[in-house]
């Protein structure tokens, strides 16, 4: 087993005039599943956005390290090629941008070490997209074009274990999946995290929860950290709700 | 074409390593002097020892050409001085069969493109010229067995005079538009080929047109005749290099396309920016047969070119494919036009265009159903991807659909490449420019699958080159 390290310190970072996180810390290691809860419009989805790079966000103070080095120097690719990777909510897709085509220059990139065998690594994406209940078509498909939300997320997961990151966020990757689909990208995540990926679950429902167990769960509200603890928390927040953290909302939605 | 294995995909991409820029030092056999005259169209006819109405043609056209004002409806050809071009320049005095029978410089000019690499590999027949005349031409036994003629054009005039006689300017006139008579005054080179009934060839034939010089003319006068059930792919590749100053390329294609026929012209120009290029294509297809154009426009200082399938039997087809890259200061005016004159026709033209860096891109289509031409289907997609804030693109769709029970359909976009698609990308690792060159060739896939996989390898490495460059902005 791997032991990466990604820091998340005092973090703050705003849209526009607006502050919505405003001293986030977090730590995962290699192996180690996180889940970061709250409800809508707390910065979670601000988090994984500014930990990739998105420009929109500007961070005003803290760091982000991962095994040291200060990801906020590197550019958006950079920091993939450092490891990371971000299963986003809504993926863009690229009309013409053949998957199969798109997924090899992506491993390529990531991978510049490893002589990529060609007709293994589509066997290898063939046998993936089988796993997630998609059939051959999808390597030929224009990059999650014309896709329903269900296979954009499934196609995410599928990212994820090809790629081989060693830190995973998936940014509400639960929304829109029914119970099947959702018991599959759970799997997927607890074989990711087996291949020795850390890995932070963001969500506002303890439902994925239930297919795969936490190792720490953090409750992000009005942009902080209310509460972190392990496994046990995200069924005690299911009982009592986030009114409990009551007071500290901000509206954190970006257009 | 079946598909190349891996091996070959290398050799391909070898091939296409190859610099255009280059000049072939070679002293001309024979030019006429510069500018046009009823004298030199009268040198030109008599070098080539021409019978008597091919040069009554060339003279009547040469009027033609003369009464005719230069188009102003397109882009800007001011620069155009029909009296300072050079309208044949010979290279050599006897053309070769066989490349050891190719002068050496000659020669290395192919060589240099991969042509007899090519040739070996891929294609059944190839035609070669330099400047004004083709140098080589050569067509696998099997199929001159089979009574395929594959040659260069002034060949076929002295040798199947009565086969040319008969279809020469017929599809396209003289009188159609200016380029289109001089072209038919001062014509030399290009190719002929004929593909007897029900003869299918397996292999693509390839003719490969090079210009050499600075304010030279290329006239070259294209024949296919495809007789009835017979089916064919040629392929033209077309190169020059850089001179400050331009020259002209003006062609004439002319495509017989008869029953139950079928042809696919795929044409790939890289030209140097230099060039004006204004050839005019066109293709008659009869009933149950299908005329394929594909398009590949990248280089060229000014294109204009428009081919077109005027389908005159029942059930013809035709599609047409066309991407035009137009980087820099160029214009590129394409488009199509197809004219439904036969009842249950169909045909399908896609253009797509990328421009950049200031350069402009239209699209120019012409689609005509007649009346009578019942249950006649067509449809025109024209996209465009505009990649910075002082490139343009412009359509000018013209379609009359007189026919009542006709299907017609038209869709353009014009788009910009999202940040939002280059962030995707490049959060999976992938460099900016990479993802620019992605996003772009996927703009490209439908029509870039259907081109020969050397060229779309050139497409690929152009559009990466040029994506390259595009780095910095966001």
């Amino acid at each position: 087993m791997s032991s990466d390290i990604l820091e998340i310190k005092n973090l703050n970072v705003s849209v526009g005039q607006k502050e919505i996180l405003k001293g986030v810390s977090m730590t995962v290691r290699s192996g180690e599943i996180h889940a970061l809860m709250g409800p809508n419009g707390t910065g979670k989805s601000t988090l994984a956005q500014t930990v990739m790079g998105n420009p929109k966000y500007k961070v005003t103070g803290g760091e982000i390290l991962l095994n040291g080095k200060n990801l906020l120097e590197l550019q958006i690719y950079e920091r993939a090629r450092e490891g990371l990777f971000v299963a986003f909510q809504e993926p863009v897709s690229v009309q013409g941008l053949r998957f199969i085509n798109y997924l090899r220059t992506a491993y390529t990139s990531l991978h510049p070490n490893e002589r990529l065998e060609y007709k293994k690594f589509v066997d290898e994406v063939k046998e993936l997209l089988a796993y997630f209940g998609l059939d051959d078509s999808f390597i030929d498909r224009g990059l999650n074009d014309g896709l329903s939300g269900g296979e954009k997320k499934r196609m995410e997961a599928l990212q994820m274990l090809i790629l081989k990151p060693k830190f995973i966020i998936l940014d509400e990757i639960d929304s829109g999946l029914d119970v099947d689909a959702l018991r599959v990208v759970s799997r997927a995540i607890s074989r990711a995290r087996d291949n020795g990926a850390g890995v932070i679950i963001i969500t506002h429902y303890q439902r994925i929860l239930e297919h795969i167990k936490p190792d720490y769960v953090h409750v992000l509200i009005g942009g902080k950290i209310a509460e972190s603890g392990g496994g046990e928390l995200a069924k005690i927040i299911e009982e009592r709700g986030y009114e409990y953290y009551k007071g500290g909302e901000i509206d954190a939605k970006v257009e | 074409m079946p598909r190349l294995n891996e091996n070959e995909v290398e050799d391909v991409r070898k091939v296409n390593e190859i610099k255009y820029d280059f000049v072939t030092n070679v002293k001309p056999a024979y030019q006429t002097e510069k500018g046009l005259n009823r004298k030199v169209v009268e040198e030109i006819s008599a070098e080539k020892k021409e019978p008597e109405w091919m040069r009554n043609i060339r003279l009547k056209a040469l009027e033609i050409f003369l009464s005719k004002p230069v188009p102003t409806w397109g882009p800007d050809l001011s620069e155009l001085n029909f009296d300072e071009l050079t309208y044949y320049i010979k290279p050599e005095d006897r053309k070769a069969n066989s490349w050891e029978e190719v002068p050496k410089e000659i020669k290395e000019t192919f060589d240099k493109l991969g042509v007899p690499e090519m040739e070996r590999k891929y294609l059944s027949g190839t035609v070669a010229q330099l400047q004004s005349e083709g140098v080589y031409s050569r067509l696998k036994k099997q199929w001159e067995d089979k009574g395929v003629i594959f040659m260069d054009m002034d060949s076929a005039v002295q040798r199947y005079p009565d086969i040319v006689r008969e279809h020469f300017g017929k599809i396209v006139p003289p009188s159609d538009n200016k380029f289109a008579a001089l072209n038919t005054a001062v014509w030399s080179g290009g190719s002929f080929l004929y593909v007897p009934r029900g003869v299918h060839l397996d292999l693509p034939v390839q003719a490969y047109f090079r210009m050499n010089g600075a304010l030279e003319g290329q006239f070259e006068r294209t024949l296919i005749i495809a007789e009835p059930g017979a089916s064919v792919h040629y392929i033209e590749g077309c190169t020059a290099p850089t001179y400050s100053q331009y020259s002209l390329h003006a062609a004439i294609v002319e495509v017989y396309v008869k029953e139950g026929a079928k042809v696919r012209y795929t044409s790939v120009q890289n030209w140097s920016d230099n060039i004006i290029n204004g050839p005019t294509k066109r293709a008659w297809v009869e009933e149950n047969a299908r005329m394929e154009w594909v398009q590949g426009s990248l280089g060229s200082k000014i294109t204009m070119t428009y081919p077109s399938s005027i389908l005159r039997g029942e059930y013809a087809s035709t599609s047409n494919l066309n991407v035009a890259l137009a980087i820099g200061p160029v214009w590129k005016d394409n488009g199509a036009k197809v004219v439904h004159a036969a009842p249950n026709t169909s045909s399908k033209v896609v253009a797509k265009s990328i421009s950049g860096k200031g350069g402009m891109s239209v699209y120019r289509g012409q689609l005509r159903i007649n009346s009578g031409a019942y249950n006649s289907k067509a449809s025109v997609q024209c996209d465009a991807l505009i990649l910075d804030d002082v490139s343009k693109s412009n359509t000018y769709p013209h379609n009359e659909v007189l026919e009542q029970s006709a299907a017609f359909s038209h869709e353009a976009s014009v788009g910009k490449i999202s940040e939002e698609q280059v962030d995707y990308l490049m959060s999976r690792g992938i460099r900016e420019e990479d993802a620019r060159s992605l996003i772009v060739l996927g703009f490209l896939d439908d029509v870039l699958k259907e081109i020969p996989l050397e060229y779309s390898i050139e497409f690929n490495k152009l559009i990466k080159l040029e994506m390259g460059k595009y780095g910095a902005v966001g």
